[in-house]
């Protein structure tokens, strides 16, 4: 397991998301990946990206107008989201 | 293909209705920028938007896959063969651009036709009975591309005339109409969706766009960043000569925001009293200084006094001060407000 940080501070979403995105592409299931951010909206777009797309959110710090989210990769292949089409 | 908006998710919807496993798909040109006044602005920090592509795939319980396009753009934008809207908005061209990414994307990711949420009529540009199959060919996409809400209105494309897809099971809605997609939307349980109508792209705004011209005219030249395109939506952009113009945070979240740039930009701020960051785009000459200044001056809490102490901080890290006179109000012609 590799622990990595990647500085999206000064990008405006959704290109922290697209960092993020980029970035997970190239590690490994149960590897983590620390994102540092300015921009207020990844706490909520960057737990959408994990939760649609098969990652576990570990933690979301804030402080000091800097939004921190801590994420572990999924296993890709075991992510199929099951439709609910009753919705 | 995703925007965030109901067509698309409602095109998605009548696809997996009939059990295909639809993914998602949405494109940064850097002009879609409907959050990062949200992102920026102090007052709306505690109620940043959310990112509605990405609502819309987990609502759907799709993936999605948000593409950089900003540096591919470029061309879409500068050159545009169809020619633009009513602003700088290239929407045919946009259209023909995003189908065609989409069409490289199914292909590396074995994938095989392409959804979206267009209506024939929906749109004055890119919607129209004539533009439909103007998109399919430019695009590459040809009968790959499947348009659920309108495709009964259209000849079959190759999924349908496969059987991957029940023609029968797709739809006819023409027009700029929304109720037969509300009427859709309720059908399926869908109660929550943003309407952006267009606007999500800055292009399609007429102030941002004037902004993007002036840009273009004052540099002469048209190539741009992202950061270009960034700061023309933060703050007071005042052009007082051709070759340099102010750009004036209007509150905190825009000062921090202005701050990132200060070793990419000649930046003054007033230090005798409070007042605003401003950066100054262009090639200020020495003998602008004092004008800047006291324009710089006018915004900050010194307006009212004789005089007032500006720092000039230069990318270097060098600076001065001048001691300037706040302009009046009435002092600034309006033409120098971009």
């Amino acid at each position: 397991m590799t622990r990595e940080v990647l500085n999206a501070r000064r990008l405006l979403c959704p290109l922290p998301v697209i960092r993020t995105q980029d970035k997970v592409k190239k590690m490994q299931p149960g590897d983590q990946l620390e994102v540092i951010c300015t921009d207020p909206g990844v706490m909520q777009d960057i737990p959408t990206w994990c939760r649609i797309n098969g990652h576990k959110v570990l933690e979301l710090l804030s402080g000091d107008h800097e939004y921190t989210v801590i994420l572990e990769v999924g296993d890709d292949k075991l992510n199929k989201l099951p439709i609910d089409l009753t919705m | 293909m995703i925007s965030g908006g109901l067509d698309s998710m409602l095109a998605a919807r009548t696809i997996q209705e009939q059990g295909i496993h639809v993914e998602g798909i949405n494109f940064f040109t850097g002009f879609c920028v409907e959050g990062h006044t949200h992102a920026i602005r102090e007052k709306d920090k505690a109620k940043p938007k959310r990112n509605n592509s990405l609502w819309v795939a987990e609502q759907l319980g799709i993936k999605l896959h948000i593409v950089d396009v900003i540096e591919e753009y470029k061309n879409v934008l500068l050159n545009p063969k169809h020619g633009y809207g009513q602003h700088m908005n290239p929407c045919l061209d946009c259209k023909i651009f995003m189908v065609n990414k989409a069409k490289q994307w199914i292909v590396e990711n074995d994938f095989d036709f392409i959804i979206t949420g267009e209506v024939i009529g929906q749109r004055p540009m890119s919607q129209r009975k004539a533009t439909m199959p103007i998109v399919a060919r430019e695009s590459g996409a040809d009968d790959l591309l499947l348009r659920p809400l309108c495709a009964k209105n259209l000849p079959a494309t190759l999924p349908e005339r496969e059987g991957w897809v029940d023609r029968e099971k797709l739809h006819d809605i023409t027009g700029r109409s929304r109720k037969p997609q509300m009427a859709m939307a309720k059908d399926f349980g869908i109660d929550e969706y943003s309407q952006p109508a267009g606007g999500c792209c800055f292009l399609t705004d007429k102030y941002y766009s004037a902004k993007l011209v002036d840009l273009w005219k004052a540099r002469d030249s048209r190539e741009y960043e992202l950061d270009d395109v960034m700061l023309l939506k933060v703050g007071r952009h005042i052009r007082p000569q051709p070759h340099y113009k102010l750009i004036i945070a209007r509150e905190e979240g825009e000062g921090r925001f202005l701050e990132g740039y200060k070793k990419d930009y000649i930046s003054m701020k007033c230090v005798s009293h409070q007042g605003p960051l401003v950066l100054i785009d262009g090639t200020i000459a020495a003998e602008d200084l004092y004008l800047a200044a006291s324009i710089t001056a006018r915004y900050g809490q010194g307006r009212e006094a004789e005089q007032v102490e500006i720092n000039v901080l230069y990318q270097d890290g060098a600076e001065r001060c001048l001691q300037v006179k706040p302009m009046l109000e009435q002092d600034i012609p309006k033409a120098w407000f971009i």
